[in-house]
């Protein structure tokens, strides 16, 4: 179990939800050294395992589909070629579908996330102790290999999700008309005394939707990685119960991970199919 | 499990990869798709015609062979009445050559009859004055006897 010698299940359990924290410590700066410590940095702290594996598989995706997109030619297009051109196909396929604006930024953002997103997921699929354990012979004690089971990742994609739902909504209709979108519904009335009585219930409302959108989509996704993440160790618990303990959990795991195909694909769907939905939202003009 | 500068990483490499697939991966993939789309649309539209093409080519083929057989029977059939016109022809001729002939010999047949009978005459009168001679053993005005021998042939 992760290169430890005698652990409980819950320090088990602990020791793989912790993630390699740099940051300010009461030595100096450091890797924190448990969870009480990288608790302690605050927010002046890093998760390395998580932004590393999440750059490293945005580099991956980046530099596969830009391969791929430099020997792009109208011929025919053959192997690894193929399989990028049916991903832009679909993505594209699905953006139209649901995005009825013109903004040539939405379809490239939405294979980014659909193909990033799966990307990190399937790192769920790795058997838990293996990285952690490799990494452990380096003297790196904590490894999480998974980045969408941190909601720093799944949160600042969200973020930035939030960040163009605001931009576009101010750029196409004005700050006016996305003040007048916030604070003019769902209750409206023709006497403006009683409107105004309305505007900080419209206002109060609109702004729990509008701030649920980015919240939703990060936790949505975090929340099913993890869970995911959850069981896969606690079936890796098993391993250390005997021959016939650890047999069943042999057949869990495979089970389970079958399973987790389907659901790191939909979480990645769903994750690009809500931002374009959001997004063609921002565009509309009432 | 705690919110920390991650958040902010995570935020700027979603731009960056953003902007790198929409810069360096999308509009050339896209930009590819659609032109290969538009060629395979355009080779398409081109075999369509071709078809078209040759399905014309054909109906004209059959219209021309159609219109050759139709001279050619046309031919055959002026070929036929003429020589049937021209063996009538002939057979005219002939016919008219045969009667001219038949008459050319009657004529000749005439005159040959004509030629032997005045030889005829003439031989019957010389004989039937020696054989008066001889009977009469006279000295008969041979010139008043010849008129009236010649008198007499002429009425055979």
């Amino acid at each position: 179990m992760a290169g430890d010698t005698q652990q409980t299940g819950s320090e088990y359990i602990q020791h793989h939800l912790t993630n390699l924290t740099f940051g300010h410590t009461d030595h100096g700066w450091g890797f924190a050294h448990n969870a009480q410590e990288a608790a302690e940095m605050g927010f002046m702290a890093v998760n390395v395992d998580s932004l590393g594996w999440s750059i490293g598989l945005g580099l991956v995706f980046a530099l596969l589909f830009r391969c791929a997109a430099k020997r792009a030619t109208t011929g025919v297009p053959t192997g690894f070629q193929n399989f990028v051109e049916m991903m832009v196909e679909f993505v594209d396929g699905t953006v139209k579908d649901s995005f009825h604006g013109r903004n040539p930024w939405i379809a490239p953002m939405a294979l980014t996330i659909f193909v990033w997103v799966f990307l990190m997921n399937l790192m769920d699929l790795i058997p838990v102790d293996v990285v952690p354990y490799l990494m452990s012979f380096a003297g790196v004690h904590f490894q999480k290999i998974v980045p969408s089971t941190d909601p720093n990742i799944t949160l600042g994609m969200a973020l930035g999700v939030f960040g163009m739902i605001l931009y576009y909504s101010i750029k196409v209709k004005g700050i006016g008309g996305f003040v007048g979108e916030l604070t003019l519904q769902p209750f409206a009335a023709k006497n403006p005394i009683i409107q105004a009585f309305f505007v900080p219930i419209n206002l109060a409302l609109e702004l729990v939707g509008l701030l649920a959108k980015p919240f939703s989509l990060g936790l949505r996704l975090f929340g099913n990685m993890y869970a995911g993440e959850m069981i896969f160790i606690l079936i890796a618990m098993m391993y250390g119960g005997g021959l016939i303990l650890g047999a069943f959990g042999g057949v869990l795991q495979l089970g389970w991970a079958i399973f987790h195909i389907l659901i790191i694909t939909l979480q990645a769907f769903i994750f690009m199919v809500l931002t374009v939905v959001y997004l063609s939202m921002a565009h509309e003009d009432h | 499990m705690n919110i920390n500068l991650t958040l902010i990483g995570q935020l700027i490499s979603f731009l960056f990869f953003i902007w790198f697939c929409k810069k360096f991966v999308w509009t050339a993939i896209i930009t590819a798709m659609e032109e290969r789309q538009k060629k395979i649309a355009d080779g398409l539209d081109a075999a369509d015609r071709a078809s078209r093409d040759l399905e014309l080519a054909q109906e004209k083929a059959l219209e021309r062979l159609k219109e050759a057989k139709q001279e050619a029977a046309a031919m055959i059939e002026q070929a036929n009445k003429r020589a049937s016109q021209i063996v009538d022809e002939a057979k005219d001729l002939a016919r008219a050559e045969g009667d001219r002939l038949v008459v050319a010999a009657q004529a000749e047949i005439e005159q040959e009859i004509n030629r032997a009978k005045e030889e005829l005459r003439s031989k019957v009168a010389t004989l039937a004055l020696a054989g008066a001679e001889k009977i009469l053993q006279a000295n008969i005005d041979d010139s008043v006897n010849r008129k009236l021998v010649d008198n007499l042939a002429a009425q055979l």
